[in-house]
C-alpha cells in the first residue's frame, strides 16, 4: 500500500494541483444556480434557474458583453494580421535589425500591465485623445500583437520550406505559394494566436480601466464594479458559458490537430 | 529551429531573397509601427510626466522636479517592498505547485494527457476576476476549507508568521499571494510542460541504471534539463504578479495594498499624475533591471 502510493506520489500531487485551478470553476458553476439572500452571491442559499433564464436581468451586464465581444474581435483581428507578418518576418527571412525587433516584441510581454496602461494613459493625455472605445482597442491591439507573433513564429519554425520549394519547382509563383501552401500550413499557429489575443483583450482589466470612460464599460470593469457593489447571479452565469466554451474550443483544436497530423503522416 | 528553417531556404533561393529584400521591412513595418506609437512612446511620455509640476485643471508644465521621486519612495516603500515579496512568494509556490503537474502531463499522464491539458488551459479562458470572486467562497469562515485548517491549527501557525490577522483566511497576506499563485499558475505550468515534454525518458532510465537515487536523478538530468522552462515560467509568474493589485483588492485589506494599487488610485481617484507616473517608470526600471540581472544569470537569452 505505502509502495503503491509512494510509486504514484506524483499523480496524487499532480491530482491535488489540478483540483485547486478547477475549484473555482466549479464554485462559479454551482452559484450561477444560487438564489442569494443580499445582493453578493457568496453563500449558497437556494437552487434557482433565474440568472439562467433571464442572462441580461442585471442592470448593463449583456451591453458590457456586447461591448467587450466588440473589441475582443476587433482586436484580435487586427493584431492577428499585424503579428503574423511580423512572425512570417522573423521565420523566413534573414535581415538586419532582427535582434532589436525581436526585443520590441518581447518587452510588451515582460511589462507590467499596470505599466502600461498608465503610460499610454499619459500618452492619450499628452495628445489629447479622448478615453473610451477607442483607446481601449489600440491598448488591446497594443498588447495581443506580442502573443500573436510567438504563437504564429512557433509554427512557422516547424514547417518544411521543402514545401515551398516544392510547389515553386512545380511553377507555383510566390504568391501561389504562399496562399495554396505556406498559409495552410501556418494556419493552426495563425488560429491559436488569434484566440489568444480575443481571450487576452476579453478578459483584460488592468489596462482597460487606464483608458476607459463612463461610457465604455467592458464586461471585466462590469464584474469589477460588481465586486464592491453587488455580484449579480448572472456575472456567474456568464463565468460558466465562457468555461464550457474554453472547453469546447481548446478540445475541438486538439482533435483538429490530431486529425490533420494523421493526414500527414 | 527558426534559424535552420531560413537558412536552408535561403540557400535554396540566394537570388529571390536578394532581390526581395525589401520584403521583411514591409512585413514588419505596420507591427512594430504601432508597439513603436503605443508601446515605446508612452514610455518617454510617462517618464516625461513624472517631471512635470502642475495639476489637471491648469495643465502640467515640465520643470524636471527630480524629488518626486524621493517623495515617491518615502511615500509608498511599504508597498514596493511588498508587490516584490508577494510576487517572489507566489512565483516560488507556483514552481513547487506546478512543477509536479507539468511533469506529470509531460511524463506520466499517457492516454490522459490531453485532457488534462485542455483543464490546465480551459480556466485560463474564463474570467480572472469571476474566478478570483469564488476564492471569497471557498475561503470563507463557514466553508470547510477555513473549518480544516482551523482544527489542524494551520489558522493558527498562519497567524503566528503575520500572514494572517485572526482566525480567518480571506482578507489578509495570505488570501493575496494565495491568490497570486492561483492566477498565475497557467503561466508557469506551460512553459515548463514545453520543456519537460522533451526531456527524454531514456535519460532517467540510464541514470536509474547508474545507480542514481530518485532524488540525484531529480537534481543531475530532470531539473537542469527544465532550467529554459523554469526561467520562462518564473518571469511570466513574476511579472504580471508584481504589477497585480486585483488580488490585493478582492482577497486582501488595507494592509495589504500593493505598488499597483497606489499606481491605479493616484491615476484614476486622487489624479496626481506626476506621483503616479514616477511611481509607475519605478516599477518599469525595477522589473526591467530585475528580468535583464536573472535572465543574463541563468544564461538562457534566446529563450524568447
Amino acid at each position: 500500500m505505502i509502495a503503491w502510493i509512494r510509486r504514484h506520489l506524483i499523480a496524487f500531487a499532480a491530482l491535488a494541483v489540478l483540483v485547486y485551478m478547477l475549484v473555482p470553476n466549479i464554485v462559479v458553476a454551482v452559484f450561477s444556480f444560487n438564489d442569494p439572500k443580499g445582493k453578493f452571491n457568496y453563500t449558497f442559499n437556494e437552487f434557482s434557474t433565474a440568472a439562467w433564464t433571464n442572462p441580461c436581468g442585471a442592470q448593463g451586464i449583456c451591453e458590457s458583453l456586447g461591448l467587450s465581444l466588440q473589441i475582443g474581435v476587433t482586436a484580435s483581428l487586427v493584431a492577428t494580421v499585424l503579428g503574423t507578418m511580423i512572425a512570417f518576418a522573423l521565420g523566413r527571412y534573414r535581415f538586419k535589425g532582427r535582434s532589436g525587433t525581436n526585443l520590441l516584441i518581447f518587452m510588451p510581454m515582460a511589462t507590467p500591465e499596470v505599466v502600461m496602461g498608465s503610460s499610454l494613459l499619459t500618452l492619450f493625455l499628452a495628445l489629447g485623445v479622448p478615453s473610451g472605445q477607442g483607446a481601449i482597442l489600440i491598448a488591446h491591439i497594443m498588447f495581443c500583437v506580442s502573443f500573436v507573433v510567438v504563437a504564429v513564429k512557433a509554427r512557422v519554425a516547424t514547417l518544411d520550406p521543402r514545401l515551398e520549394e516544392a510547389a515553386a519547382d512545380l511553377g507555383a509563383n510566390p504568391t501561389q505559394t504562399f496562399l495554396r501552401v505556406t498559409l495552410p500550413l501556418a494556419a493552426p499557429g495563425i488560429a491559436a494566436g488569434a484566440l489568444l489575443a480575443f481571450s487576452l483583450s476579453f478578459d483584460d482589466y488592468i489596462i482597460t480601466n487606464f483608458n476607459a470612460s463612463p461610457s465604455s464599460i467592458t464586461f471585466p470593469m462590469f464584474v469589477w464594479g460588481a465586486s464592491a457593489r453587488g455580484v449579480p447571479v448572472q456575472v456567474y452565469v456568464v463565468g460558466t458559458l465562457m468555461f464550457l466554451l474554453a472547453l469546447v474550443v481548446v478540445m475541438g483544436g486538439q482533435v483538429v490537430s490530431k486529425r490533420r497530423n494523421r493526414q500527414v503522416a | 529551429m527558426a534559424e535552420t528553417a531560413v537558412l536552408s531556404s535561403g540557400v535554396a533561393a540566394p537570388e529571390s531573397r536578394r532581390r526581395r529584400n525589401w520584403v521583411p521591412y514591409a512585413l514588419l513595418l505596420p507591427g512594430l509601427l504601432w508597439l513603436v506609437v503605443f508601446f515605446v512612446l508612452p514610455m518617454l511620455t510617462l517618464a516625461s510626466q513624472s517631471l512635470q509640476e502642475g495639476n489637471v485643471d491648469d495643465g502640467y508644465t515640465f520643470t524636471g522636479n527630480i524629488s518626486i521621486y524621493a517623495d515617491a519612495f518615502s511615500q509608498y516603500w511599504p508597498q514596493m517592498l511588498r508587490s516584490l515579496l508577494y510576487a517572489g512568494a507566489a512565483t516560488l509556490l507556483t514552481l513547487l505547485l506546478g512543477y509536479p503537474l507539468a511533469y506529470f502531463i509531460a511524463q506520466k499522464a499517457g492516454r490522459w494527457k490531453n485532457l488534462v491539458l485542455v483543464l490546465v488551459i480551459a480556466p485560463f479562458f474564463t474570467s480572472f476576476l469571476i474566478r478570483t470572486l469564488a476564492w471569497r467562497t471557498i475561503l470563507a469562515d463557514d466553508w470547510p476549507v477555513t473549518q480544516w485548517a482551523r482544527k489542524l491549527h494551520i489558522t493558527d501557525l498562519l497567524q503566528a508568521v503575520g500572514l494572517t490577522n485572526n482566525d480567518s483566511l480571506l482578507y489578509s497576506q495570505f488570501g493575496v499571494i494565495m491568490g497570486l499563485t492561483y492566477n498565475f499558475l497557467p503561466f508557469m505550468i506551460l512553459p515548463l510542460y514545453t520543456s519537460l515534454e522533451r526531456l527524454d525518458p531514456r535519460l532517467l532510465e540510464a541514470a536509474g541504471d547508474l545507480y542514481a537515487s530518485p532524488w540525484q536523478t531529480f537534481r543531475k538530468v530532470t531539473w537542469p534539463l527544465s532550467l529554459p522552462g523554469v526561467v520562462a515560467g518564473t518571469l511570466l509568474t513574476f511579472i504580471p504578479a508584481a504589477g497585480d493589485f486585483v488580488n490585493a483588492k478582492l482577497l486582501g485589506n488595507t494592509q495589504t495594498t500593493m505598488l499597483g494599487t497606489v499606481i491605479d488610485a493616484q491615476f484614476l481617484r486622487v489624479l496626481d499624475y506626476p506621483l503616479a507616473a514616477a511611481l509607475s517608470f519605478i516599477m518599469l526600471i525595477t522589473i526591467v533591471t530585475m528580468v535583464t540581472i536573472y535572465v543574463r544569470r541563468a544564461g538562457t537569452e534566446e529563450l524568447l
